[in-house]
């Protein structure tokens, strides 16, 4: 009973984190089929939304109206941000070496880290988020906070905003296009570079909300915080198949249970390393991950 | 040919005089102990970093784990030397094979796919290899680190002098192993994996083989370079060997040019210098390497030297004979 | 001796059968033309043929340098380049950051008999074939007309040399079959006229067999022997260039109905 009991639990704790992985890895997944770019500042742009909302509830307090506020504030302003790295430092590169860009990425995301480390408003310490005081409703032996609730909700309200927009909308047709075939695309009338800039911004707008979210949840805030999430979403986005968006939920949902079984039933020390160990398994076994095509290079 | 096999012989005198000549002034005392730690840590750095350019910069595929592949050829060399009672050299050749191995089974899964997961997965590996480190406490000293790593010898006055000896010795020798492979056949065939995956294919060259082969080099490389520095420093830690090194070793390899091996050899010595000058930096360096990053690959990709190497009789033309067409022929035949 | 033969080969792409039942043979010292409207399927067979696609059904055979029949249907681009067949690609693939000499040394080094440590020791193994292979490619190299820039970076020269460089570059790998993909693409009459009499002349110097790619009808109608017709990835005609300029099927293909060319 005491396993059952445990490894419910778990899968309860998993779907929360993974709620958010996923919110993160739809990030990398769009951005990834749009510009074939693996954006390695996302994780940190996690960061910049939950310092976002930190700033908004500190100053304002936790409401659920603050929080609503918390989560507009930091989406947009992290999309603007997503805007602003894209056209400054990938545009000029879309033609380049591959391997220039991704330097510049990296580039890009200990920046952000270092740079938020060193302003005097963010500082290298972490800092308490404010959020809920937790309320629990148990279900049986299970317990499920009313936060663990609040982050499941709001990542699934939007993932089916985003699914609305890349499926039912012409902007989300559009993305889709340049996803698909860039040049055609663009023949075809559609603002290439626009398109681009509207998808680094809807990414980064969920990494904020995932940032937000994350910290509501582990209430600690400090630069770093996005680098390890982020690696963890980026394994999430090539377990699902990297650049498809449904992959990305199912892989972002898939890290979280791992991580939370491995924590209850292993080790926690442990939960870390399972990711890399996953993103291994997968490279050996199905490098297109579960939802993927293999799509060959035009020659 | 005959007059690149001239140029490389005189750049080798000269290196190996020089060197000679420094690690005398060290002993004697006219280079004081810090200077001397310094020019080696730069050494050091320029092994690794030449290991890096390997892999990155001639074969276009972008590494990050290199301090990982650094913290086994130190740990390695440290147990070797400690537990085993090896020889210097058998343990640092040793830190080198073992890293290959390293290299091989991480490059075995990642490599055989198209595209940047060598970035992520070398990026993930170093971090692994970190948390081994610590978790292996009893050889490795854990959190706290491997106190008491004996040096190159066990005379304290000359060990600064032989420190630096054995290696720039070893900086020297890679350089020139290092130049003979990419001067040949084998050279370019991984530089065709580099400039077109697809034509390389098409031309005969086992893509995939290539990249597993520079990759296990590289790892070897840098591998020895970390054997290097477990006696010279003398005490070992995982957290140096960090993300952030393996960003250090990026950094110059970007800044020297992806591709030019005397571009990583001056970028090595000038940025481990100036990482000594600018310690009042501290955190304004991790925020100051990544603009720097940032501005030579969106403004000048190749770096200092390009792809370019030095050529000795090249300067000595260009400085002391005014015939500038013989120049410009010996330029051109220098390219290949 | 047939050098290739190409049975009921088909590609799906996604739910696009990109190519339907493609059959070919081809027979030892042939010149045969592909070719088709644009978006045909042409270079979808090229790269089917080279093993950078894998069709999805059907089977490739090539018989080898050696004489023996060889089932390349899965193999990769360099195992079937290593067995004799070459190819240009229809976007210019040079080594662009290369010297035009490296480019053509690369596809020697499949052959090379020294090994790394010859390499990195500097052995006198190394030195004699390495003088080899420069021999080697130069020699190719004044062929082309193209020795005079051997040190000149690939993306540096001008369009025509850059595709004269592909098609040395390819046959230095030493192929008894050559693929060229749109070697005239871009190219003015007197160009073409020269690439003309130079697939000609390489044909008989080094004794390939040769399919070409091309739009370019009088390339295509000058030295074809034999051409085969695609449209949205299936044969339509087959024959000697006289047989298909007249078949009604092909002006379709290209020129829409009720257009006669002949008229």
């Amino acid at each position: 009973m005491g396993f059952l009991h445990e490894f419910l639990q778990q899968m309860v704790n998993g779907l929360s984190l993974g709620s958010i992985y996923a919110l993160l890895a739809l990030g990398y997944t769009m951005v990834y089929g749009i510009v074939k770019l693996i954006n390695f500042a996302h994780g940190d742009i996690l960061m910049l939304g939950a310092f976002g909302g930190f700033f908004v509830l500190a100053a304002y307090g936790v409401t659920p109206l603050t929080f609503v506020l918390a989560l507009l504030v930091g989406m947009i302003v992290c999309a603007v941000v997503g805007i602003v790295i894209e056209k400054t430092c990938y545009k000029p590169l879309r033609n380049a070496p591959r391997i220039n860009a991704l330097i510049t990425a990296i580039g890009v995301s200990i920046f952000i880290e270092n740079g938020a480390r060193v302003v005097k408003v963010i500082g290298p310490n972490p800092k308490e988020f404010p959020t809920f005081k937790t309320v629990n409703f148990p279900i049986g032996d299970v317990n499920i906070s009313q936060i663990q609730i609040i982050v499941f909700v709001v990542s699934i309200a939007l993932m089916f905003l985003l699914t609305y927009i890349v499926n039912h909308t012409k902007l989300g047709k559009a993305m889709r296009a340049v996803s698909f075939d860039r040049p055609a695309a663009y023949l075809m009338g559609i603002n290439v570079d626009w398109i681009i800039s509207f998808t680094f911004a809807l990414g980064s707008a969920l990494a904020a909300a995932a940032g937000i979210l994350f910290a509501s949840a582990y209430p600690q805030v400090e630069p770093y915080m996005g680098i390890i999430p982020g690696l963890k979403a980026f394994v999430a986005a090539v377990l699902g198949g990297i650049g498809s968006i449904p992959g990305a939920m199912l892989g972002g949902f898939i890290m979280g249970i791992a991580e939370t079984l491995t924590k209850g039933f292993i080790s926690s020390q442990l939960a870390d390393a399972i990711a890399f160990g996953i993103l291994i398994l997968i490279l050996v076994v199905k490098p297109s991950g579960i939802l993927g095509k293999n799509v060959s290079e035009k020659v | 040919m005959k007059k690149n096999i001239a140029n490389g012989l005189t750049l080798a005198a000269i290196a190996v005089v020089f060197t000679g000549i420094l690690a005398a002034l060290v002993y004697i005392g006219v280079i004081d102990e810090y200077t001397a730690q310094i020019l080696t840590l730069a050494g050091i750095n320029v092994i690794v970093a030449l290991s890096l350019n390997l892999i990155s910069g001639f074969t276009g595929q972008l590494a990050l784990g290199h301090a990982g592949f650094m913290a086994v050829g130190a740990y390695t060399t440290a147990v070797c030397i400690m537990k085993f009672n090896f020889p210097m050299l058998l343990a640092i050749l040793t830190s080198g094979l073992v890293t290959a191995v390293f290299g091989l089974i991480i490059g075995f899964p990642t490599l055989r796919l198209r595209g940047d997961y060598l970035a992520i997965v070398t990026l993930g590996f170093g971090e692994i290899i970190r948390v081994i480190m610590i978790n292996l406490e009893q050889i490795t000293g854990g959190a706290a680190g491997l106190k008491g790593i004996p040096s190159f010898t066990e005379d304290i006055l000359l060990a600064p002098a032989l420190s630096m000896l054995w290696v720039f010795s070893v900086m020297i020798i890679t350089i020139i192993l290092m130049s003979n492979l990419i001067k040949s056949s084998y050279g370019r065939a991984v530089l065709s994996v580099r400039e077109d995956e697809i034509a390389a294919n098409s031309m005969g060259i086992n893509v995939f083989y290539y990249k597993m082969y520079a990759f296990t080099i590289s790892a070897f490389i840098a591998g020895v370079g970390g054997g290097l520095y477990a006696p010279f420093f003398g005490y070992l830690n995982p957290t140096m060997f960090n993300f952030l090194k393996s960003v250090d070793f990026l950094v110059i390899v970007v800044l020297g040019g992806m591709g030019s091996i005397t571009g990583t050899v001056i970028a090595g010595f000038v940025l481990t210098y100036l990482q000594e000058f600018l310690r009042f930096l501290r955190d304004y360096r991790l925020v100051i390497y990544p603009l720097l990053l940032i501005f030579i690959m969106l403004f000048r990709p190749s770096g200092l030297m390009g792809n370019r190497e030095i050529s000795i009789l090249a300067l000595w033309q260009r400085l002391f004979k005014s015939d500038r067409t013989q120049s410009k022929v010996d330029k051109a035949g220098e390219r290949q | 001796m047939t050098v290739l033969r190409a049975k009921d080969i088909s590609i799906l792409f996604g739910g696009l059968k990109a190519v339907s039942n493609f059959n070919m043979t081809l027979e030892e010292g042939e010149l045969l033309g592909l070719i088709g409207p644009n978006g045909a399927g042409k270079t979808t067979v090229f790269n089917m043929l080279t093993g950078v696609y894998h069709p999805t059904s059907g089977e490739i055979e090539f018989t080898d340098k050696n004489g023996k029949v060889q089932n390349i249907t899965h193999m990769k681009p360099f195992q079937i380049t290593q067995m004799g067949m070459a190819r240009t690609f229809q976007n210019i693939r040079l080594f662009k950051d290369l010297t035009v000499l490296d480019n053509i040394r690369i596809a020697y080094h499949f052959n090379v008999k020294y090994k790394s440590a010859d390499a990195v020791f500097r052995t006198p193994a190394f030195f004699k074939e390495e003088a080899e292979i420069t021999r080697k490619a130069v020699a190719l190299l004044e062929i082309f007309n193209l020795e005079h820039k051997q040190a000149e970076l690939a993306k540096n020269l001008p369009y025509g040399e850059q595709r004269k460089l592909e098609i040395a570059r390819a046959l230095a790998t030493g192929p008894k079959l050559l693929l060229l993909d749109e070697p005239a693409a871009g190219m003015n009459p007197q160009e073409t006229q020269d690439l003309m009499k130079l697939i000609r002349f390489i044909r008989e110097k080094f004794n390939l067999t040769i399919l070409l790619i091309e739009h370019d009808m009088n390339l295509v109608m000058g030295i074809c022997e034999r051409i085969i017709v695609l449209d949205y990835g299936q044969t339509i005609a087959e024959g000697t260039p006289d047989q298909v300029s007249k078949d009604p099927l092909v002006m379709k293909a290209y020129l829409g109905e009720g257009v006669d060319l002949h008229a």
